[in-house]
């Protein structure tokens, strides 16, 4: 299913959107109403998040959030559903732990986007820092610039796709989820090595890229990383590499 | 955990708001460090032959006295300028030599600054009590950096706050740890540092002191900092005429940078910067690990 986004699906909406202004009411207001399912079938906009920390946090409604403005740490952790857009950058822990739904930022993120997130779809159409995708459990993160080091470290599954390059110790000690580089990568880490693009990685690759609307990308482009997986037992001949 | 902010004004326009604008960054830095709080305010520079010493007291110093102590065995064209439990002291001459005679003579007095232009206030506290003890927004200057501390790996004290004095005209301000401060601090003393309290920020200070009385540059100073100190770090270090900024190699701490026209600014977080004239259109930037940023205005 492709989750909506922009203003494609507000003629969709039954009802005004929930507008929500930061300046004057409090964070957890806005996350209340992401909590409940009353909300579901009206878009929520969100305008002047200054920064604010946990912006849309565990959103269990099907329905569209835009947040028109740069967001703080923790935006959209723990999303179940919710497509949520951040007209902005993110900062540390965006979409932390997402089950769900889609989250795009049309700028930058700092540090560990989506970190730990178990499924949904995160789109980073600008940088994302140090450790993005670190220890991701099934989520599919595509990143349109460039990633910073240590990103997917000890990945577990799903997928990581970067159109730009990738910081230094990229998939360090990964487990099975892949990882799609266009650019290159300063350095990779322990266990992880590139691989054969098959016929079944330039489809999974392509869905994924048209997924996140980045335009412009072919699947032909990216190299594939993965684990080598040599550490996933102790071999005391490897103990330089723990 | 910590905050850090950071103003500087490529031109004179905005000099009269620096105290207001760095105050409202500071004040979004509460969370971070609600412990103790302080500022190097770079305002009201005096000439070559005169040097600017910020003192710092107990509540019940008697500045009238002090003032009449120093102009009678020191220097008798020195003007006194209290402020709360601090007082700026200007004199003609070598501020380091100044320095040298108050510490002797003037026990319970302590220097938190010495230069041409910095002023550094720092109290325990929360930001907003810090900002009207020293009425922070009443300040005008070129450039600032402020602090809030959230305190753990030393006491929360006067001196164990932040910006730390390292040079003539240079301060630090820290967020992060380091892990090898009690060793490096021996060698510094060994070398002739030295230092009042037990914190490991005021290693960082030290080191670059250290390394500057070597001849170094300030980015030399910085570019050798990455080697020799072990931990987390996020530094702002201010000077007379810029300032700079840097995240050590595995970057856990936060910093964000953010520049226009007008301004440059930095902090541990997005929200201290929103306050700011102009933040809509900033071009903001995470600055990427070991590596160095600075400003500098024409002299």
């Amino acid at each position: 299913m492709r989750p909506n986004h922009g203003g494609e699906s507000a003629r969709r909406q039954n009802g005004e959107a929930l507008r929500f202004d930061l300046k004057d009411s409090p964070v957890r207001e806005l996350n209340r109403a992401l909590h409940e399912r009353g909300a579901e079938g009206r878009s929520i906009r969100v305008a002047n998040p200054g920064g604010k920390h946990n912006v849309a946090v565990g959103a269990r409604f099907r329905g569209e959030v835009f947040i028109d403005g740069h967001v703080g740490y923790y935006c959209a952790g723990m999303n179940q559903n919710a497509a949520i857009v951040v007209n902005g950058n993110a900062g540390p822990g965006l979409a932390e732990n997402m089950m769900s739904g889609q989250v795009r930022v049309k700028g930058d993120a700092s540090q560990y986007g989506g970190a730990t997130a178990h499924g949904g779809l995160l789109v980073i159409e600008g940088n994302a820092a140090a450790r993005c995708g670190i220890s991701m459990k099934g989520a599919d993160i595509v990143v349109g610039g460039s990633i910073g080091h240590l990103s997917a470290f000890m990945a577990q599954s799903g997928r990581l796709v970067v159109c730009g390059d990738a910081g230094d110790a990229l998939g360090d000690s990964i487990y099975e989820a892949r990882i799609y580089l266009r650019g290159k990568a300063a350095g990779l880490g322990a266990d992880c090595i590139e691989k054969p693009m098959e016929a079944s990685h330039r489809e999974e690759l392509a869905y994924l890229l048209d997924q996140a609307e980045l335009g412009g990308m072919k699947a032909g482009d990216f190299r594939r990383f993965g684990s080598a997986r040599q550490l996933y037992h102790f071999q005391i001949d490897h103990l330089g590499a723990y | 955990m910590c905050g850090i902010v950071g103003l500087y004004f490529k031109s004179a326009a905005l000099e009269q708001q620096l105290g207001r604008m760095l105050a409202a960054m500071l004040v979004q830095m509460t969370e971070r460090g609600p412990d103790s709080a302080g500022v190097a305010v770079y305002r009201r520079p005096v000439g070559a032959e005169a040097s600017k010493i910020t003192l710092q007291s107990g509540d019940d110093a008697n500045w009238d006295d002090i003032h009449a102590r120093i102009r009678a065995a020191l220097a008798p064209e020195a003007t006194l300028e209290p402020l709360a439990n601090h007082a700026v002291l200007t004199l003609h001459g070598d501020g380091a030599q100044a320095a040298d005679w108050l510490e002797a003579n003037l026990p319970g007095v302590n220097i938190t600054s010495i230069g041409r232009a910095i002023e550094i206030y720092k109290e325990k506290g929360r930001p907003d009590e810090v900002i009207a003890r020293f009425k922070l927004e009443e300040m005008a200057g070129s450039h600032a950096l402020g602090h809030t501390r959230m305190a753990t790996e030393s006491a929360v004290t006067t001196e164990h706050s932040h910006p730390f004095s390292t040079g003539l005209d240079l301060c630090l301000v820290h967020n992060g740890s380091l892990s090898n401060h009690n060793r490096l601090r021996e060698k510094l003393r060994a070398e002739g540092i030295r230092f009042r309290t037990d914190n490991d920020s005021e290693v960082a200070a030290g080191y670059l002191t250290w390394r500057l009385s070597q001849g170094a540059t300030l980015k030399e100073a910085m570019q050798s900092a990455i080697a020799d100190l072990d931990g987390f770090y996020t530094f702002a270090i201010g000077a007379r005429d810029g300032f700079a900024v840097m995240r050590d190699p595995i970057a856990c701490k936060p910093a964000i940078l953010a520049e226009t026209e007008h301004w440059v600014a930095m902090s541990s977080e997005y929200r201290a910067i929103a306050q700011l004239p102009g933040s809509k259109h900033a071009a903001i930037w995470e600055p990427q690990p070991a590596r160095i940023y600075s400003w500098e205005r024409a002299a």
